[in-house]
This record gives C-alpha cells, structure tokens and sequence, in this order.
C-alpha cells in the first residue's frame, strides 16, 4: 500500500491511444450485450410499428390490466421488504449487539450467505414441499387434533381448510422472505457492528435507559443503513420472476410475469407497448438504485474512523 | 442495566432465523424421500439422476457455467488489470456500467436481448449455435457483477503496478506479466468469482427459458409443473450445489484477503 502513489506516475512510454485501446474489448462486449439491447427497448416503447415516433405506447402504463400488474408487483415488495427488514434487522441485533451464543452466530450467518442466494424455481420447490397442500409443515399442522366435548374432532390448525393458500400472496410472501431477511442481515450486520460501545455509555452515563438509547441514539445513525437495505430488498423481490412462475404457475399478475407473457404471446397486443411497460420496471428500478446509493453514502459517514 | 434479558431477546430472534432457515430445508429434504409408501428412500433422486433429459440439461448447464465462467475471466481478468495499471480514473465509470443487470431485472434484459437478436441485421436466433453464443453472452452480463467485484477487490489488494515493473524490468511481455505474474496473483479471487458466476448460470431460468436452449431452469420447472416428490429431489440437489460452490468460496478466501499476493511485496 506504501506504493500507491506510484499509480499516478507515468512510468510507461504508451501513447494515450494505446492506453485506451486495451479496454476497448471490454466496453465493446458492454455496449453489443447490454448498452444496445436496453437502448433498443427504450427506443421501442416510443416507437409505432412503423417505427415512427409515438408517446401513445406510454399509455399502456394507465391500463387497469397494467396497474393492477404494477400494484401487485408494489404491494408484494413493499410486505416482503418491509418484512425482511423488521425480521432481519432483529436477527442481525441478535447475531452482533445482542449476543447470542457464538455458534448460533456463525450459522446465521453462513446460512444468511446461502438463502440471500437461494432464489428462484429451488425455492419454490422447498416451500412446496413445505407448505404445499401435502408439504411436511401442513401435515404436521393438520394432525394436530383435538376432541371436542362433543366427540368431534376439530383440527384447528389444518391451515388449507382455514383457507391458507401456498399459490397465492401470501404464499409469495413468505418464500420471498426467505431470502429476503437473510440480505437484511448481510447489509445491516456490518453497520450494526459499527455501533461504537462509548456511544451506549455516553447515553447511560446522561441516564438514558435501553429503549432511550435505541430510539434516540442507535436508530438515527442506522437509519440510513435501514433505508437503504430496504430498498434493495425492495429491488430484489420487484425483479424477481423465476420464483413466482414456479410456485404460482404465472396466476399471480405482477408486472415480471405479464412482461413474460407478452414476451411469449403479445398480450397485450403490440409488442411496443411491452417495451413501454419494461421500461416502466426499470423507472422503478433506477429510481430504487439511485435512492440506495445515496443512502448508502450517507450511513458511511458514521461507519468511517 | 439487565443484560440478561436482552439476551434472551436475541436468542428469540435467532432461533427464530434458524427455524426459517431449516425447516423449508428438512420439509423439502423430508418430502423428497417419501416417493415409496410408508418408508424413506432416494427413489425421487434416482428417478431425477437416471432421466437422460435432467443428465441433458444439467450438463448443457454446466457446460456454459464453465464457458461464461472462461470467457468472463478473458474479458474482465485483462481489462480489470488494464484499468488498474493504466487508467484507474475510468474505475467508477466501470463500476456503474458492472452493477447495471441489477437495475435491467432479467426479465426486461432477455426482453431486450429478442428485440435486439430476434430480427435481421443482428439476428442471432435462427441456429441453436448461435443462440448459444447469445444466451453465453447473456451469462457473462449477468453474472458481470458479482465476477467484477470479486476480480476488483482482488486486484485491489495487489500493487499491480511494482508488479509490472518487477516483471517488465525481468524482460518479460504483456502476454507473460497477465498469464504468470497476475493470473497466480489473482487465483483466490478469480475461484470465488468463478464460483459465484457457475451458481448463477447453473441456478438460471429466465435466459434458458425465453431464449428457448435446453437448461436446468426450464427443466426444473417443468419437473415442477409435472411432478410431485422429483421437484423436492431437485431443490435440495441444487441447495447442496450452492453450498459446495459458496463453502469452497468460504475455504479458499479464508485468511488469505490479507496475504493475496505471493511476491513483489
């Protein structure tokens, strides 16, 4: 490291030409396999079919078949976010501040480390196996039976017959949240753990007690952390698709599965009016990457020195 | 203050991440096992292993894993190493261009990969060669992130510079500084990258399905749309995989961040 400074010396008679020449592959393979292909897509939704410029694609947005897509969508990344937040923020304050047993800390997480990468058509499959209607947690749950004084036997957890569906938000829901509060616990933990000890003795010396200390202290400097994991965990289970077309078979309308379909089928129509409805997703997207960045910035100023 | 009952609050939550971890995983484990009436057996992988079309795609799969995981190391390995050397002013230009396919979710992206491929001039889809050489091209993108970042942090913690110049200075050419001076350099950071980029082509399904190419993804939901107890078989196969694949990341990483670079320090 004592030689960094090394970096900004000019040691190599290249021209600047030459310089440049040796990323050229790089961005080349940049440009054909990602610049292009989401240019294309931004072009086409303000392109006709006679590749004439148009807004009207735009008004796919204001369709009820497309809001209603887009309010699902909203409305399982905001749960399963908020969720993963509020869970896994605690399991992080077991695992650091709380001191839990070291073992239990390891394996959280290690384990954090797996499920934050466990997604997709797996994860249906285990929580079918799980919670489907003949998954392992349902017969256990649906053989736990009592008589009554009657004589009758009532089963009050037979959760299908109290109307639990696996295939539906819920059911969504909770497999989203298993690796969703595992990506709360590998953002937070290290802003956890930046939580200096002086500060909780400054606090206590000035007769604060635990919840004091929290409220007005812990939480305000971890806030930005917070904000900022929740909306990443916001942006994962927005983009997700593989997981909700394997559990649900597509019957749940969010916007990643409709966008399938008229990749495959054109339900919509007109295929200009697809690239309006992606381009909608990655407004969402940007605008949820750009807010993260800035808070990510802002929970760093305390995490330094 | 009582500290004992914080403690307790902490093991609560804890358990309760425990609980959430394992018991989808032993319910799937439980499941798969239960094909034979009355009895456990691996009869659900039997079937799963001994299906020439599961062999198909798992190994069409795998095949790519490693080609993205080679082709990704041919793009990045030299560029990164280029842009450390030469031009580390471009780096965070670089990094916002790697972290795009977070932000273009796979879906949008595949949607834009047809678009773009799925019609003349450019139009990469008529042979299953070609759209190999597409979708290999859509696994390098996706995985781009993770390879990236490990390929940077490890560059980061060499001095690529004195590197270079021990080696320049010993007669050698580019050719020779990338293949013996920084390639051994890196091998810790590159594994876990082409770990990391294997489980993410392995684990795939929207690329192999829209690009219509014969991958584990699809298979697997098919399996899923048609099967009972072969889908549980296959999800803790492909939970095992993932952990084989982060557990040698974890082996191979372990200690060695602080002593990465093996000569010229």
């Amino acid at each position: 490291m004592q030689t960094k400074n090394l970096n900004n010396k000019p040691s190599y008679n290249f021209t600047t030409l030459w310089t440049w020449i040796g990323v050229v592959p790089f961005f080349a393979f940049i440009f054909i396999f990602l610049i292009m292909p989401s240019t294309n897509l931004f072009l086409g939704a303000f392109k006709d079919s006679h590749d004439n410029f148009t807004l009207a694609n735009i008004a796919v947005l204001f369709n009820p078949y497309v809001i209603k897509s887009f309010s699902t969508s909203l409305q399982v990344s905001v749960i399963t976010s908020v969720v993963g937040v509020v869970f896994g923020f605690f399991v992080a304050y077991g695992v650091t501040v709380g001191s839990a047993p070291k073992w239990m800390r390891k394996t959280i997480l290690t384990f954090s480390g797996l499920a934050a990468n466990f997604g997709g058509v797996p994860l249906a499959f285990a929580f079918i196996a799980t919670l489907g209607h003949t998954g392992f947690v349902t017969a256990i749950l649906k053989n736990i039976c009592f008589s009554d004084s009657a004589g009758l036997q009532n089963c009050p957890f037979d959760i299908y017959e109290r109307g639990f569906n696996l295939y539906s938000l819920l059911g969504l829901t909770l497999a989203y949240t298993y690796f969703q509060f595992p990506l709360m616990v590998l953002t937070i933990t290290p802003a956890l753990e930046g939580l200096k000890k002086n500060w909780r003795e400054a606090a206590e010396n000035l007769g604060a007690n635990s919840l004091q200390y929290w409220w007005y202290v812990a939480l305000p400097i971890l806030l930005p952390s917070i904000l900022g994991a929740t909306i990443l965990l916001f942006g994962s289970a927005f983009g997700a698709f593989a997981t909700a077309q394997a559990l649900t078979g597509g019957s749940i309308y969010l916007v990643t599965i409709l966008i399938g379909q008229q990749i495959r089928g054109d339900v919509l129509g007109n295929p200009n009016e697809g690239y309006a409805l992606a381009l909608g997703m990655v407004m969402v997207m940007g605008v949820c990457i750009l807010g993260y960045s800035v808070l990510q910035r802002l929970a760093g100023k305390w995490l330094k020195s | 203050m009582n500290t004992k009952k914080w403690n307790w609050w902490a093991i609560f939550w804890s358990v309760a991440a425990l609980a959430y971890f394992f018991v989808p995983l032993f319910g799937t484990l439980e499941f798969s096992l239960r094909m034979e009436r009355g009895k456990l057996s691996l009869k659900a992988y039997q079937i799963v292993l001994s299906d020439p079309q599961f062999l198909a795609s798992f190994q069409y799969s795998a095949v790519m894993g490693v080609l993205t995981v080679l082709i990704s190391t041919l793009i990045f390995l030299p560029t990164i190493y280029w842009i450390h050397l030469k031009i580390p002013k471009i780096r965070p230009v670089v990094e916002i261009l790697t972290i795009l396919p977070f932000i273009v979710p796979t879906i949008v992206y595949v949607f834009g990969l047809i678009r773009t491929f799925g019609r003349p001039p450019l139009q990469l889809t008529l042979t299953p060669f070609k759209t190999d050489i597409l979708i290999m091209a859509g696994y390098v993108i996706l995985s781009m992130p993770y390879m990236y970042r490990a390929l940077d942090v490890g560059m980061r913690s060499i001095d690529v510079v004195s590197l270079t110049e021990a080696a320049q200075s010993l007669g050698a050419n580019w050719v020779q500084i990338v293949l013996k001076v920084i390639l051994p350099n890196m091998r810790i950071a590159l594994l876990s990258g082409a770990l990391i980029c294997f489980a993410t082509v392995i684990g795939e399904l929207i690329l192999g399905d829209f690009l219509v190419r014969p991958a584990l993804g699809p298979y697997m939901v098919q399996v899923g749309r048609d099967k009972a107890y072969e889908p549980a078989a296959l999800g803790i196969m492909s939970y095992a995989l993932t952990w084989i694949c982060l557990g040698l990341i974890e082996i191979f990483s372990q200690g060695n961040t602080k002593t990465q670079q093996l000569t010229g320090r």
